[in-house]
């Protein structure tokens, strides 16, 4: 048994900014000081051993994710840093990964489970939305389910059938989560630091193209900012929950995307800008809750918007932000809200993804459809 | 067939290391892992239909299956809530027909399992019942109108779980035994010696999380008693559609676990089964299964029409093998419940059945406000943007009701 073990509640809101600080010194002495090239992968792996050092009611667990790291490598070295009690394999069973997860979340614990693949998280689909979903508001908030289940998701990786669909409407469209999803490196810190905070169950879909993506990254100051506002008990001015980020300014049309498609809207607007176009790109971060207001403040500024997404567009949330943006900024509209989404079909094989995929091409086609005055 | 070599020798591998633990109980018993793990060749049975103790030479156990009487103390606390639980579940029924609640999956007839599931278990100990299992909620001390706040249609659910340390009473089928052993997990991590009784149906033993939990419990060896109520029925299919093993209690050594069937009517044999049971789970037995040979006596749920798909002479049979009835002429002839005590304990039952009609009788006004409150840990923007539109719907209705009424 580990003593070392205890429970959220806990070990929750009165984290020391001391004992923050100190396990948070201890994960970085290994790192350089200053901005370094970081992957996606690496900041997310941080951001677990750094919530493990914070909290020790965290547990990692589900599926080669011990001894392996996992098969993207998002939990190497957990197992050998935290033990095996609190980094660990299941058996194969992703319904037993997130009702086991349940329990362990009823009794105490914050678990950060891992479903191997976005499709492989359907045979868990029956505990995310009959419980994970619905325990608190069942409960009327008597019991809280802080966990959080991350699913690589999406394409652009010649991925055989069932490793590249993206599932996000799916929990976006359930009431009780809180859908995020990272497109920055940075973002792949902080966002996974406080979807593991936060007192709600959280599906944290992790684009898995951009795992090998690297930025400049401090990761030590990255990580002193969230023990800081840990320590007090806030996220306030650094949460990005419910706050879409401007990733790259702009006057003339508004591109909304999240995850995957973000860097693709970002090419987008490069190759407009040389052609004199100034794009304003939208990265949504979190689905749940959305962000009305800076979407909306970026669309009533540039009258025109393209909304981008991976997934199919019929009944998603690429649908629900066009119907969002419309019913609020009807007025400042100067042409119809296009949408740049994968075709309403199953995701196809790696020869034919890239026909599926949204592209720079296609995403500037539409915004020529934007009807431009001259 | 022997149980693989595996089972036995030590692990010294696996940190959870079950089959060291496994080893040290079936030592207790000084029986093969085999026969520890496969269920009597009988049901366990100590008081037979007609309220007569079985012989101790005639129960026909086996080595590591036999089960020592409980005693006076828990015997007439059982018979006790028993007939509360008799009374609970017709008053329930009762006001389904009157309209007070919405629904009520009774219980009626099994009454023994409800109240040994419940009796078996210490105060720090965790329940995850199903839809079914309102009288072992209510036998585990948890109010008897919150248990029925769910079937009375104002809320989801009505007790906190936390609380009595009682899971919600749980709806798709076996999803919380996986929440049953997640709760044992954590415990076991924290060094805590908590028993889980996870609880579900025989037809609920088709299920995949069925199959799951029981296989993670025994994987991660965790302190979780499975109790399948096997009542025959699964609302109109009978049990044989669902499986044919020898008995749902033999699907235990597929998972490398203890199974036992017991008499489900039998309130003397179920206490002992699932007293023992709690005791070696909590010494690091690891899960065992406990299946209970009983009868569901009244349809699924109001809604259902049981005529429909099986017969009446069969219900008759099990009529005779009553756990309510049998318990009272087994206690009566060994002279521990007289015409006093029996006059005491049906004024407790009447009086939480009185409890009953006078909590679900009155109307409770339920909160529009509430849809938003609970969805998050605090509201998001588009919760607080629908409540407004929800809040000022209400208000123009009541203005215009006002004004009707003003002009009349
Ligand atoms: C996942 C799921 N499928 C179907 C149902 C509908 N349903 C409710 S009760 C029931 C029968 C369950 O039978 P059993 O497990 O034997 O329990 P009993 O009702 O007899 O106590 C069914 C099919 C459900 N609740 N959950
Ligand atoms: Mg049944």
């Amino acid at each position: 048994m580990s003593p070392t073990i205890t429970t959220s509640s806990e070990a929750n809101g009165n984290v020391s900014a001391a004992t923050a600080r100190a396990a948070a010194s201890a994960a970085a002495s290994a790192e350089a000081a200053g901005p370094q090239p970081v992957t996606m992968a690496k900041a997310l792996n941080t951001a677990l051993a750094d919530a493990m050092s914070a909290d020790s009611s965290v547990l990692v667990f589900g599926e080669d994710v011990g001894m392996l790291g996992g098969v993207f490598r998002i939990t190497d070295g957990l197992t050998a840093m935290f033990g095996e009690q609190r980094c660990f394999d299941t058996p194969l069973a992703e319904s037993g990964i997130v009702g086991m997860a349940v329990g362990m979340a009823i009794n105490g614990m914050r678990p950060v489970i891992e479903m191997q693949f976005d499709a492989f998280a359907y045979p868990a689909f029956e505990q995310i939305v009959s419980h994970v979903a619905k325990m608190h508001n069942r409960t009327k908030g008597a019991v809280k389910l802080p966990l959080v289940i991350r699913i690589p998701y999406g394409g652009g990786i010649g991925g055989v059938e069932h490793h590249c669909d993206s599932s996000e409407s799916y929990y976006a469209h359930t009431a009780g989560l809180k859908v995020y999803t990272p497109a920055t490196v940075a973002d792949g810190y902080r966002m996974l630091r406080e979807a593991i905070d936060s007192d709600d169950p959280v599906v944290f879909m992790e684009p898995k193209k951009m795992y090998w993506t690297k930025d400049s990254v401090d990761l030590s100051e990255l990580r002193r900012l969230h023990e800081d506002s840990r320590a007090e008990g806030t996220t306030a001015g650094l949460g990005t929950e419910g706050r879409a980020a401007v990733a790259r300014p702009g006057t003339d049309a508004t591109l909304i995307a999240y995850g995957p498609s973000v860097p693709t809207a970002l090419a987008a607007a490069e190759a407009a800008a040389l052609e004199g176009r100034s794009l304003e790109v939208i990265d949504v971060r979190t689905i749940v809750p959305f962000d009305d207001a800076t979407v909306c403040e970026s669309v009533r500024k540039t009258g025109r918007a393209v909304v981008i997404a991976e997934a199919h567009g019929f009944a998603s949330v690429s649908s629900e932000i066009v119907a969002r943006v419309q019913e609020r900024c009807f007025h400042y509209l100067a042409a119809p809200i296009r949408r740049v989404t994968g075709f309403d079909v199953p995701y196809p094989a790696p020869k034919l993804e890239k026909y599926y995929l949204p592209g720079v091409d296609r995403i500037l086609d539409a915004v020529d459809d934007l009807q431009w005055e001259n | 067939m022997t149980i693989s070599a595996d089972h036995t020798a030590p692990d010294t591998t696996s940190s959870a290391a079950p089959g060291n633990a496994l080893t040290e109980a079936v030592k207790k018993f000084g029986i093969t892992v085999e026969d520890y793990m496969l269920p009597a060749r009988h049901q366990i049975q100590m008081v037979d239909p007609d309220g007569r103790l079985i012989p101790e030479g005639e129960q026909g156990t086996q080595p590591g299956h036999e089960y020592p009487v409980p005693g006076d103390k828990e015997l007439l606390a059982a018979y006790e809530q028993l007939v509360v639980g008799r009374r609970v579940n017709d008053q329930n029924s009762a006001l389904v027909r009157q309209g007070r609640m919405a629904v009520y999956p009774s219980s009626h007839g099994q009454e023994a399992c409800q109240v040994a599931a419940a009796l078996c278990l210490s105060e720090g100990d965790w329940m995850f019942p199903t839809y079914r299992d309102a009288v072992a909620v209510m036998t585990r001390g948890v109010d008897p109108v919150q248990v029925m706040t769910i079937f009375r249609g104002d809320w989801h659910g009505g007790y906190d779980p936390l609380k009595y340390k009682v899971g919600i009473q749980c709806t798709p089928l076996t999803t919380q035994l996986l929440h049953a052993v997640g709760v044992a997990h954590a415990a076991k991590l924290r060094g805590e010696d908590t028993v889980v009784l996870a609880m579900c149906g025989d037809g609920a033993t088709s299920e995949g999380d069925f199959h799951e939990a029981l296989n993670f419990a025994a994987v991660f060896h965790l302190p979780v008693i499975f109790f399948v109520q096997n009542n025959k029925y699964a609302i109109s299919v009978p049990l044989a559609h669902q499986s044919v093993a020898p008995s749902l209690a033999h699907k235990a050594v597929g998972y490398g676990m203890a199974g036992e069937r017991v008499d489900g009517n039998d309130v003397v044999a179920l206490l002992a089964v699932l007293d023992r049971a709690v005791k070696l789970a909590r010494e690091g037995s690891g899960p065992l299964l406990v299946e209970a040979n009983t009868y569901r006596m009244q349809a699924h749920t109001n809604a259902d029409d049981d005529t429909r798909y099986r017969e009446s002479a069969e219900v008759a049979e099990w009529r005779a093998k009553d756990p309510v009835n049998r318990m009272r002429t087994y206690l009566t002839g060994r002279g521990l419940l007289d015409d006093d005590g029996e006059a005491r304990i049906r004024d407790h039952a009447e009086a939480v059945a009185a409890q009953l009609r006078e909590g679900l009788g009155e109307d409770v006004p339920v909160d529009p406000q509430e849809l938003f409150r609970h969805v998050f840990a605090a509201r998001t923007p588009q919760l607080k943007e629908q409540s407004a539109m929800l809040a000022d719907e209400l208000a123009r209705d009541a203005a215009a009701t006002d004004s009707k009424e003003a002009g009349k």
